[in-house]
């Protein structure tokens, strides 16, 4: 676990040539997207639908694959999994773990954009 | 040239994803490709949108809040028709069951995340020349679909063309029974009937080399020379002679008429029979017989009128015997196993029939049982017609009402060679028919004219006895002797001279038949002697028949106003009268023109 990046620093490279102008845009949306998503598991979890904790985890782990955040994306997988096999209970410490990470990678972002 | 270069507008890509920012990446991605995009948040947006922009690719998130990705892709493909609209999910499904149901939902393909730029144009490129290809494919479907659609609309014109030309002449009479497709004509099949203006009929079957328009041309004036040459009292002989002359001149090389003409005379009980390349005719004896007529003669169209042979064959028959012809689409047809009906098939038919179940039926029965198929094929023509007595026959409506000469006188003389080589009643009866009110008695008048006329060639000049006509071995010998007789007519003649004039009444009709023959003793003649009493049944009396002419006269004298004979006997005259009273009017209601 601890060997898969934060970021991945060519991925964004990548994006960041695709979408040229709008690459800040494109970081603040995922941004935006992802505080509300981290949200919604906090939700589902509260309200013990595992369902709807694997749907919200699969479309995050997505989404973080494509943002190059693939150690967000990893601990997405791991509620997507647990969601889908009704086993809740350690899930509230990876959806911690999945809030540390954002925290993380969002500092490390922000940092990019800045740089770059 | 590779499509996808040739093909430079850009496409109308419709995006679906929920999340923002993958949407945001893939909506960059597609436009710096050069295509037009529409984004949808949610499935119900994506079909929405589908509706308004009709795209040319769809690029869909499989899972998706509102309405999935799966349940859009089934109803945008149901929209699409039959139009190709690719459809890629966009996924990071990983699953084999998962994927499997992408596809299930109508998805072409799959795109993962993260997205691959030089994936994502390979994949546009290659759904587009798929998409291309499709609507090339739909568009000469579409072209050909129209096409077939436009030939079948010109096989209707044509085949009511061909309707008002060969009308079904007198193929409803009841001693004929037929199955013939009514598009046959474009199978290349012809089946005619009409009846003959002295009696009987005139039957022709026939089949054409070939399938479609082609094969139907030909049928048209084939059509035309049978019912125009038949109406005028043309023998079967002759008008297979025209037949084969216009079909010569007119068809290409390689195509040609199968058929067989039929001139069936039912008072005589006789059967006059030619086969040109069709399948054997079958006559079918009332007492159970069964007797192949065989083509002897090549089809019609392909020699020319110097080597055709146009001889009929002639069959006695008895009431109640029946001559059955057909087309090879009855011998071709073929059963699952692939096995044709055939020769053996009809005569397996006609071999196990069961007491008292018509040939025609039991050969019908017998097709359909060895098909497995109560859908009768298009190019099946099959026919039969049963002796029988001719008076329940009637005459073909008449089809001209133009207004025709009243006054008129005119003379005509055959001489030497001519006088077997041609038959002059056609000619003779087409001058009196050019009178409407004689129209409507073709009939008589024919009768009139060829008795005159017989009496004048094989009594007045070939001096044949008319008693050998009596036994069927002197039957043959009559005609043997004739055709013997008809080489040594030198110095010979025959006149007919023709006047009509009006009366109060109608009309009448004076024919002068005279003949270069030696005559004969008619003051002791019973026709002479018994000029104003009705003429009875020929059994009533024993004289007539043995002597000069006896029935072809009594039947002059039972039509005829007055029948008298000049000179040596060589000369005879008949007035035929006719009035309006007894015109039979109902014949122009069923008139076509």
């Amino acid at each position: 676990m601890n060997e898969t990046p934060h970021l991945d620093q060519e991925a964004l490279a990548e994006l960041q040539d695709v979408m040229d102008d709008e690459f800040g845009v494109l970081i603040e949306t995922f941004l935006n997207d992802s505080r509300e998503r981290i949200e919604g598991l906090r939700q589902a979890l509260e309200g013990q639908d595992p369902e709807a904790l694997a749907q919200m985890a699969h479309s995050f782990k997505g989404s973080c694959i494509n943002m190059g955040a693939p150690r967000l994306g990893a601990l997405c997988q791991i509620v997507e999994k647990a969601g889908k096999e009704r086993r809740l209970d350690d899930v509230p410490a990876t959806v911690d773990a999945i809030g540390a990470e954002f925290r993380e990678v969002s500092g490390m972002l922000e940092i990019f954009v800045a740089n770059n | 040239m590779d499509p996808s270069i040739a093909d430079q507008r850009p496409l109308r890509i419709l995006i679906a994803d929920d999340s923002d920012s993958d949407r945001l990446i893939l909506k960059t991605l597609v436009k710096r490709l050069g295509h037009d995009v529409f984004d949808a948040r949610d499935g119900e947006e994506a079909v929405r949108l589908f509706e308004e922009a009709q795209p040319d690719i769809v690029l869909l998130d499989a899972l998706m809040p509102v309405m999935d990705g799966m349940e859009a892709a089934r109803r945008i493909k149901a929209l699409a028709g039959e139009r190709l609209v690719p459809l890629i999910f966009l996924t990071s499904l990983s699953e084999a069951g998962d994927l499997a149901r992408c596809l299930d939902a109508g998805g072409d393909d799959f795109l993962s995340k993260p997205y691959n730029r030089v994936l994502l144009e390979a994949k546009i490129n290659a759904f587009n020349r798929m998409r291309r290809m499709h609507d090339t494919l739909s568009g000469q479907r579409d072209h050909i679909r129209e096409l077939n659609q436009q030939l079948l609309r010109e096989q209707e014109i044509a085949k009511r063309v061909f309707d008002n030309v060969a009308h079904t002449g007198c193929l409803d009479a009841f001693n004929i029974r037929y199955l013939a497709s009514p598009l046959s004509v474009f199978n290349g099949d012809v089946l005619f009937a009409s009846p003959r203006p002295a009696g009987g009929m005139l039957i022709f079957v026939g089949d054409f080399t070939g399938h479609g328009l082609p094969a139907a041309i030909g049928a048209m004036p084939l059509a035309e020379i049978f019912y125009g040459m038949a109406a005028k009292g043309f023998s079967a002989k002759d008008v297979l002679r025209e037949i084969n002359r216009k079909l010569k001149q007119i068809l290409p090389t390689g195509m040609f008429c199968c058929g067989a003409m039929i001139e069936a005379v039912f008072h005589e009980n006789q059967l006059w029979f030619w086969n040109g390349g069709l399948p054997d005719a079958q006559l079918i004896r009332a007492n159970g017989d069964n007797v192949a007529l065989p083509s002897r003669h090549l089809p019609l169209g392909i020699l020319s009128p110097d080597q055709f042979n146009a001889d009929l064959e002639r069959v006695t028959t008895e009431p109640g015997d029946s001559l059955m012809l057909m087309t090879d689409g009855v011998l071709e047809s073929s059963n699952r196993a692939g096995e044709v009906f055939g020769d053996a098939g009809v005569a397996r038919a006609l071999e196990t029939r069961k007491q008292g179940l018509h040939p025609f039926d039991a050969v019908i029965g017998s097709l359909r049982e060895f098909t497995g198929s109560h859908q009768d094929s298009d190019d099946i023509t099959l026919f039969c017609v049963d002796m029988v007595d001719d008076a329940a026959i009637t005459p073909l409506p008449d089809r001209t009402t133009l207004p025709g000469p009243a006054e008129w006188h005119c003379e005509y003389e055959l001489r030497e060679r001519t006088l077997g080589d041609f038959n002059p009643l056609p000619l003779l009866l087409h001058i009196c028919m050019e009178v409407p009110g004689l129209r409507s008695r073709s009939g008589e008048i024919y009768t009139v004219l060829a008795e005159l006329y017989n009496n004048a060639l094989e009594h007045g000049i070939l001096e044949l006895p008319s008693d050998w006509k009596h036994s069927p071995e002197g039957f043959g010998k009559y005609y043997r002797e004739r055709q013997v007789r008809l080489g040594r007519v030198d110095g010979h003649f025959i006149r007919f001279s023709l006047s009509h004039s009006m009366k109060p009444y109608g009309g009448r009709l004076r024919v002068v038949c005279e003949d270069s023959g030696s005559g004969f003793d008619f003051k002791n003649h019973p026709v002479s002697t018994a000029k104003n009493t009705p003429a009875g049944p020929l059994s009533d009396n024993p004289v007539i028949g043995t002597s000069y002419a006896g029935r072809g006269l009594m039947l002059l004298r039972q039509l005829s106003e007055s029948l008298s004979f000049h000179g040596r006997g060589n000369r005879i005259e008949i007035v035929y009268d006719w009035d309006y009273s007894d015109a039979p009017l109902d014949h122009n209601k069923n008139d076509r023109h």
